[in-house]
């Protein structure tokens, strides 16, 4: 056993059987990150934060929340509204909350790809970084189907029979999935499972990990500049602030993070508080009902842009199509074959395929929502099939991208 | 000021994003429908009725014009009013599939040209004749125009309504007379019937007969509805928030304007009328406005306080930095 002394405060009591002193070294004050740097670097933490607010309004309603098919409608509607003290808040915090983080999460994966952050060592941080987004959509969509209104119901109903494979025809699977022929109490009850347990769960971890995979390679900076980071952090140390690379987490890294985190929390309050339609569809306001369809079913807007990329080929194309955006994005730091660790304006034709990208996916996720008829399914069409095509043109013209 | 001009791309992406999901596609998705400020003159009806009808649609709404023009008596409308009141009473039970609705407020809830039309014809003047193939004398209140068919007593009858029904009317009221015989609206704990009766459970078995009772006198009553309209008018506890404004506006003044062959009678609802129903459903559907709206405020200067700090802080970190 560890010897040990009397302790002379709390702080030293806690580092004798927790090397807190060391942790916070580690994790905070000799946690080095590139001052070279811009607002976009913040969106790491402001993810954190949503994340937390999310697992706390989530909390709340938890405690009042019946997953049960003849209740769980009133149960959100009536008793969170209007029973509970500040229910509708944490409610309006929960939906605004699940829309937004996708927007920052957006953001935050196409910083890393315009910057070139998944490349050499930090395959990893976009790997895990992809499994975190494919853990918050199975969160976003199981957490959809919880207030068991019309979008709920029916959203569950077509993404489910997504499972039957097209001409495979695997309706078992799509039973077995649902727990019934149709979405029912035991459809409601595993997703509820899903989306206050085991998703979460996952989530955490992979959150962990995605922490974890940034530690090595360290953090990307503006330019993609490679530099020695142990060098950069004996200068810091020493007192050359200025002059050094470096700068430590915590508390000067975190300082911006907070301020970027203030703007950011006043957005997220301004749509909590004055514009939180957005989040929350009207449809779903009316409760599920089997054998009414509604006129319109289209996903939350985060989801459009795939569904998109099912919509405007025949089921089984459109299947392949549709299972192959989902995972596409997993292979980017493999079918960029360019060695450049750089902004995509120093990287030629990337940067052209980057900005065609983003608009690409803009108008699929324009396309995703509007009902599928004339000029829409045509442009919906063309725009999946440059979704593809940029896939096809990355890896050959990032073979002939020029060596920085 | 690299900064800023990226947080500028990034801003307008986010709003051209919220453009293109929101306002844009609600627009293409749903069709509009032109709202008529309330005025009920026919002019809708007309125009989206069968080739056919048109020109009996036509007179009957010159008719109503005529009507209106006349000078009403209140104290000969009182008398015919006496004929009304055989159906619109206290207690009334559902006749050929609805109740009918009690006029304690019909004055200051319709629109005068409205009620005339009501009287000289249910079935045209609420703009359902559609489904009445045989003729108005099918409609629950078809009888009426065998009863008061003369101008000048339609002019009397509605002079009365105007006058001495017309009391001062609250939210609740409103609902409950212009919507509430079809709809029920369950967060208001209101049903077809009324509010729900207070009841109490036998202490021995844990049952509450009385509310069985009461259960299945309301499950009659919506069964005798829906099998008049063809389905169950849905509840309205919330569907201030599953449908627009606009959407609610102009469907109730028109309900075949939105959704052409709908059983939905018009309910001819003047300003007031319409602003009252408002009042109940935003308070059944949106109880939290006046809480939210008085918390905002309170949430967003705390953020600014904290941004503010936050950027003297970010400040002071950096200080010798760069």
């Amino acid at each position: 056993m560890a010897h040990f002394e009397k302790a002379n405060s709390i702080g030293e009591w806690l580092d004798q059987r927790l090397a807190v002193e060391t942790l916070k070294r580690v994790l905070q004050t000799e946690y080095w990150i590139p001052k070279n740097i811009n607002f976009l670097w913040a969106m790491g933490m402001v993810l954190a934060a949503t994340f937390g607010i999310l697992l706390i309004s989530g909390i709340f309603l938890l405690m009042y929340y019946q997953p049960n098919v003849n209740l769980a409608f009133d149960s959100v509607n009536y008793t969170i509204m209007s029973q509970v003290g500040y229910g509708w808040l944490w409610r309006h915090v929960h939906g605004v909350g699940a829309s937004v983080v996708f927007l920052i999460i957006y953001i935050h994966m196409f910083t890393g790809i315009y910057y070139g952050s998944y490349k050499k060592g930090r395959e990893l941080i976009w790997l895990s970084g992809m499994l975190l987004f494919v853990l918050f959509s199975a969160e976003a969509f199981s957490g959809y189907m919880l207030p068991w209104g019309q979008m709920s119901y029916w959203a569950g109903m077509v993404i489910t029979n997504l499972f039957s494979g097209g001409s495979l025809h695997a309706n078992g699977l799509v039973e077995w999935i649902r727990g019934d022929y149709v979405p029912g109490q035991a459809f409601l009850n595993r997703f509820f499972m899903l989306h206050v347990l085991l998703v979460p769960l996952a989530i955490i971890g992979v959150i962990v990990l995605h922490f974890g995979t940034l530690r090595i390679p360290h953090v990307n900076n503006q330019d993609g500049e490679e530099f020695d980071f142990a060098e950069a952090a004996e200068l810091y140390k020493a007192g050359n602030v200025k002059e050094s690379k470096v700068i430590p987490f915590s508390p000067v890294f975190l300082s911006k993070d907070v301020l970027v985190m203030g703007v950011y929390f006043l957005f997220f309050f301004y749509l909590v508080f004055y514009h939180f339609e957005f989040a929350m569809d009207p449809v779903n306001f009316d409760p599920a009902n089997g054998l009414k369809t509604p006129t319109h079913i289209y996903p939350e807007w985060y989801f459009l842009w795939s569904y998109e990329v099912l919509r405007p080929f025949s089921t089984n194309i459109g299947l392949i199509a549709f299972a192959t955006a989902q995972v596409i994005f997993f292979m980017l730091p493999f079918l960029d074959r360019s060695p450049n660790v750089a902004p995509a304006s120093r990287r030629g034709a990337f940067q052209i395929w980057f900005w065609l990208m983003l608009l690409d996916i803009l108008v699929l996720t324009f396309m995703g929502k509007l009902p599928p008829q004339g000029i829409w399914s045509t442009v919906g069409l063309v725009a999946a099939l440059t979704f593809f095509a940029l896939w096809i043109a990355l890896p050959i013209i990032t073979k002939f991208e020029k060596k920085l | 000021m690299k900064e800023l001009k990226i947080f500028g791309i990034v801003a307008i992406f986010t709003l051209v994003l919220y453009w293109g999901v929101e306002p844009f596609a609600h627009s293409q998705m749903h069709k509009h429908v032109e709202g008529h400020g309330l005025v009920y003159d026919g002019t809708a009806d007309i125009k989206e009725t069968v080739k056919s009808k048109k020109a009996m649609k036509k007179a009957f709404w010159a008719d109503v014009k005529k009507i209106a023009s006349l000078k009403g008596n209140v104290k000969a409308g009182e008398a015919t009013f006496a004929i009304c009141a055989g159906c619109h009473m206290k207690g009334a039970v559902n006749m050929g599939g609805v109740t009918p609705p009690s006029l304690e407020h019909a004055g200051a809830l319709y629109d005068k040209n409205f009620l005339i039309a009501l009287i000289k014809d249910p079935a045209i003047g609420t703009n359902v004749d559609h489904k009445y193939p045989n003729g108005t004398m099918a409609h629950p209140m078809g009888s009426i125009t065998t009863m008061v068919n003369k101008p000048q007593d339609i002019a009397n009858v509605v002079a009365y309504l105007k006058a001495k029904k017309a009391g001062e009317v609250t939210p609740k009221e409103a609902f409950t007379e212009a919507c509430g015989r079809c709809h029920a609206n369950r967060y208001g704990h209101l049903t077809q019937l009324g509010d729900i009766p207070k009841t109490k459970s036998n202490i021995k078995t844990g049952q509450d007969i009385d509310a069985l009772k009461y259960k299945q006198k309301v499950a009659t009553e919506q069964a005798a509805l829906a099998n008049y309209l063809g389905k169950l008018p849905p509840d309205l506890s919330i569907i201030i928030r599953a449908r627009s404004e606009h959407y609610l506006h102009t469907f109730i003044e028109n309900p075949q304007s939105t959704l052409p062959g709908t059983a939905m009678p018009r309910t001819g609802l003047d300003k007031e009328g319409m602003e009252k129903v408002f009042a109940y459903l935003e308070k059944t559907g949106d109880p939290s406005k006046p809480l939210r709206e008085e918390t905002g405020p309170k949430v967003l200067l705390f953020f600014l306080i904290f941004t503010a700090l936050a950027f003297l802080w970010k400040k002071s970190m950096w200080k010798g930095h760069h």
